[in-house]
């Protein structure tokens, strides 16, 4: 079955002056037309950077040392610089986390988003300005006609989210990699992004990435999860079965430890003892082992491959039965 | 001091500071300087302050390869006889005096206020920041030319002599601090709101105790970068001020005045009287500022990423 | 908007009145000024009594009074040297000075923004490195140096051109005021050494901010943004990097006015331009108290104004400034 967009056993690297880091050591899933995957993790676990490398973003002194990037059947990470840009921002267009940081402070709104469609689309600025005013309805946002002439720093963190959401969808992509869009925003706000996020892609059309630490925000949204630990996905299946019933010490750790999740008022909510390895001291074996509850001498010595226990379900630990 | 020493061995800075060839060799040729400055009455040929010494006759003597030269003058003599060497080994002594006296004296100014400025804030901060910004939007190049000039005038070219170097090292340095007193500022003013501060605080240490012993040494990065830059600003405004002929008296020539005395004479074929003390002159503060230039890569945390 | 203006104009008025002070505190205190008027051979009587009837005993804040209400009127006193009003001087030296700083400056932008573009997008290049040497060299010889160095390569020993004066010179507006040199082949042949020493201080310089601007703007999120929105390298760089890393150069140039007024001063002795750098060591060495002072409280006109005019441009510029009017 062929899918729209099936990443293969990814690694990213990182040149630096002492050595070469591995920040994504084989990752691979998949993501059909207007599927929700969820990747989640820890910061620096790589989630990020996978987002990234999909659309190879990725900053020097990082490269893409291996694996195949899907998309439509071709391999996108052979792109050069000039045809990647006919995928990203146009097939594939993604959403960043501080929308401060992420407008221009000194172009206007409508400078921004008819630049975009005129980077991909032969187009009038007329054109384009109504195709804008579209989709800034389509996210909710007032006076759509007085936004495009404002600056990013006369708007609201909520507003300044939803026109960057506004922003990716101006091409009508078929995916949308959102990487910890909900993070630098208020609670409140958080939840309003997120259900926009869901109504946009209820349609089918559109696939979403969500790429988060926020499990909570996760499950509303996501069909389908790959937890990542330390570069690795160590546990991947459908949202429900994952968040429900997870497998993975690690991943267990994780449902444990969210308030109002799993843990009712008045539990304790659990720890993972220790930290997760910085990228250049990865331990041997399986890289969770030394804050592992359920491990064995296998467990430090030989990494524990993704294996498929059922229909859509992996784990990668050896103490897992499937 | 010696865990103090050993993380210095082991530190990124002494690390990268070996594998930069060019900061190295800055380095070398500053010490090396330095050595000639200071032991310049024991190298030098002969003592150029010294009137015995210079013979109106030996005046425009060029370089000693050429035909017409004086093996005695190894780089020839300027028109008042003077020898070029021992002249340029001692203008460099001067230079080096003025440009350190200088920049100690914009440092203690600046840093002073800089710290009450930035940690006191409120009406202090603005009132030292208005007289700063006053001052740094002067050119302090005029102000020096005024008060050299003003001296001159009011004391008489005699007492002016003596107390020229002093006076420049005034001059210079009170020119400058608004340099210092701003980043001091910024610096503080960015620790300031770190939590070691607050800890501090609760702690009861007093407002000026911890702006010395715990901000002060947070923002020494910063400083010691400007503090390259600054040294090599102040050599070349006396190289400047010399050269219009209100800085180093005629009797006392730094480079700058040994330019200026060549420049009359570069027309008639005498050029060894410009050429060497300038490429003398280049070549020092050009090291200061290879020194200064990986000084700021290196302890610019933004630019690790180059 | 409004508002920030005033606050600025308010401001610059301020800055001026005090310069004025100490220029009028020092011309009290140091020189004579009977003396310009009335030569040697004066009794000590007729001293006094011209003293007592120019008001010269009048208390210090009245005779201040009274210079700053003539100095808005544009009287500034007499120079010594030229015997003409002070302002009148400094009038005719003026357009000297501005075409060499003009000159200057053209020569500044047009060099040191694509080469401090250039050498931001591609540090590793050779000739970035070859570019970035060459500016360490450049700050590190002092403008007289180059101005010496110029005149002898080009003058001395290329003759290829003159090494002093301005040159034939046009009377622009026909009133002995401007004299301008741009207008003969053989003024601006006169400008071309004198700019390129000018310029060579602040090249450098400016390179480097360039650069170091643009570099840091380079790394920020919302450049990222706009490469992952997949916009082309050139407009990522020419309009989104270039309009964000121009803002702070722009108040750089600001503060960089007061070092190049300086450095005419240097300039115009090597060259022997007759401008207003070359009057003031005039007026210094043969101490027109006068005249000095009248440069004094021009030439501090002369920054606060351009300098409230960038502050202003940059807040018309900058969109995060235009409303609040702070910064």
């Amino acid at each position: 079955m062929s899918h729209l967009l099936e990443v293969q056993d990814l690694e990213v690297k990182f040149a630096l002056r002492f050595g070469e880091l591995t920040a994504i050591d084989g990752v691979s899933f998949t993501l059909d037309k207007g599927e929700k995957l969820g990747i989640v993790g820890e910061s620096g676990a790589g989630k990020s950077v996978t987002g990234f490398a999909i659309i190879k973003l990725i900053s020097k002194p990082g490269y893409i040392s291996a694996g195949r990037i899907l998309f439509n059947g071709e391999d996108i990470s052979l792109y050069s610089s000039t045809k990647i840009r006919s995928v990203r921002g146009d097939r594939i267009s993604m959403i960043f986390q501080d929308p401060m940081m992420t407008l221009n402070p000194v172009f206007t709104i409508g400078t921004q988003m008819v630049e975009t469609l005129k980077a991909h689309r032969d187009i009038t600025k007329k054109d384009a300005e109504k195709i804008a005013l579209e989709k800034l309805r389509k996210v909710y946002i007032s006076s759509p006609e007085a936004r495009l002439k404002q600056y990013p720093h006369e708007l609201s963190g909520g507003m300044r989210q939803r026109i960057i959401i506004a922003i990716s969808l101006l091409t009508d992509p078929a995916v949308i990699i959102a990487d910890e869009p909900t993070t630098a925003l208020d609670v409140t706000i958080q939840a309003e992004i997120m259900d926009l996020l869901q109504e946009l892609c209820q349609s089918g059309e559109m696939g979403l990435i969500l790429i988060t630490h926020d499990l909570g925000v996760v499950s509303q949204v996501t069909e389908k999860i790959a937890v990542m630990y330390a570069g690795k996905i160590i546990e991947s299946g459908s949202t429900d079965s994952v968040v429900n019933n997870p497998l993975h010490p690690y991943t267990k750790g994780l449902i444990k430890s969210i308030p109002g999740g799993v843990v009712k008022p008045g539990q304790r909510l659990e720890q993972i003892p220790g930290m997760m390895p910085n990228l250049t001291a990865i331990p041997d074996g399986c890289s969770f082992n030394p804050r592992c509850l359920i491990k064995d001498k296998i467990c430090e010595t030989e990494e524990p491959p993704l294996r498929e226990l059922n229909e859509g379900r992996s784990v990668a630990c050896h103490m897992i039965q499937g | 001091m010696k865990p103090t020493l050993r993380k210095f061995k082991e530190s990124y800075f002494l690390y990268s500071f070996k594998r930069d060839k060019v900061a190295m060799a800055s380095f070398i040729a500053i010490i090396m300087f330095l050595l000639i400055a200071v032991l310049a009455p024991w190298i030098s040929p002969m003592n150029p302050y010294d009137s015995n010494n210079i013979n109106i006759m030996s005046s425009e003597i060029p370089p000693a390869w050429n035909e017409f030269g004086d093996p005695e003058f190894l780089l020839g003599t300027d028109n008042q006889g003077r020898d070029m060497l021992s002249t340029m080994i001692y203008g460099l002594r001067t230079s080096i005096v003025i440009g350190i006296g200088a920049v100690a004296l914009q440092a203690t100014i600046g840093i002073l206020m800089g710290l009450t400025a930035g940690y006191v804030g409120g009406k202090v901060d603005s009132i030292l920041m208005r007289l700063a910004d006053i001052q740094f939007s002067f050119p302090y190049l005029m102000v020096a030319i005024l008060i050299s000039a003003i001296f001159q005038l009011v004391f008489g070219v005699g007492k002016y002599e003596e107390l020229a170097i002093p006076l420049l090292i005034l001059i210079i340095g009170f020119a400058e601090w608004p340099m210092y007193a701003r980043t001091m500022r910024a610096s503080v003013i960015g620790e300031k709101g770190k939590e070691y501060v607050e800890a501090a605080k609760i702690i009861g240490l007093p407002k000026p105790v911890i702006m010395v012993r715990h901000v002060l040494p947070n923002s020494l990065t910063s400083l010691l970068v400007i503090s390259t830059i600054q040294v090599a600003n102040a050599v070349m405004s006396e190289a400047a001020l010399s050269f219009l002929g209100l800085g180093m008296p005629i009797s006392r020539p730094s480079l700058g005045s040994l330019i200026r005395a060549g420049f009359d004479y570069i027309f008639s074929g005498s050029w060894w009287i410009t050429v060497f003390p300038g490429i003398w002159l280049v070549l020092f503060v050009l090291v200061i500022n290879l020194l200064g230039d990986w000084l700021r890569d290196v302890l610019n945390p933004k630019l690790y990423k180059g | 908007m409004f508002a920030f203006i005033v606050r600025r104009a308010f401001q610059a008025v301020m800055v001026m009145l005090v310069i004025a002070l100490i220029g009028f505190a020092v011309q009290k205190n140091v020189g004579d000024p009977i003396r310009p008027l009335v030569g040697e051979r004066v009794s000590p009587e007729e001293r006094e009594a011209l003293a007592e009837e120019l008001g010269l005993n009048d208390p210090f804040l009245v005779q201040y009074t009274r210079f700053i209400k003539k100095a808005v009127h544009g009287d500034l006193g007499i120079s010594f040297i030229y015997q003409k009003p002070t302002t009148e001087v400094i009038l005719k030296h003026a357009p000297a000075t501005l075409e060499l700083v003009i000159g200057a400056g053209l020569i500044v932008i047009v060099f040191s923004l694509p080469l401090g573009v250039f050498t931001a997008l591609k540090p590793k290049n050779w000739f970035s490195k070859f570019v970035m040497g060459f500016s360490t060299l450049g700050v590190s010889i002092p403008v007289f140096l180059t101005a010496i160095m110029f005149i002898y390569l080009f003058s001395v020993i290329l003759g290829w051109l003159p090494s002093y004066g301005r040159g034939e010179t046009v009377d622009l507006f026909n009133n002995g005021y401007w004299q301008s040199g741009l207008f003969t082949a053989d003024g601006l042949k006169h400008l071309i050494l004198p700019s390129f020493s000018l310029a060579s201080i602040m090249m450098p310089l400016f390179i480097r901010i360039i650069r170091s601007e643009m570099m840091e703007v380079l790394e920020t999120e919302y450049i990222k943004y706009a490469w992952a929105k997949g916009l082309a390298p050139m407009r990522i760089w020419l309009v989104h990097a270039f309009k964000n890393t121009l803002l702070p150069v722009i108040t750089v140039f600001g503060l960089q006015i007061g070092i190049m007024f300086a450095f005419t001063i240097l300039t115009e002795t090597v060259f022997q331009w007759q401008g207003m750098g070359f009057m003031f060591l005039e007026a210094v060495q043969r101490a027109d108290i006068a005249l000095l002072n009248a440069y004094l409280v021009v030439v501090a006109t002369v920054f606060v104004i351009v300098n409230t005019v960038v502050d202003i441009v940059y807040g018309l510029i900058n969109p995060t400034v235009r409303i609040t009017g702070t910064k």
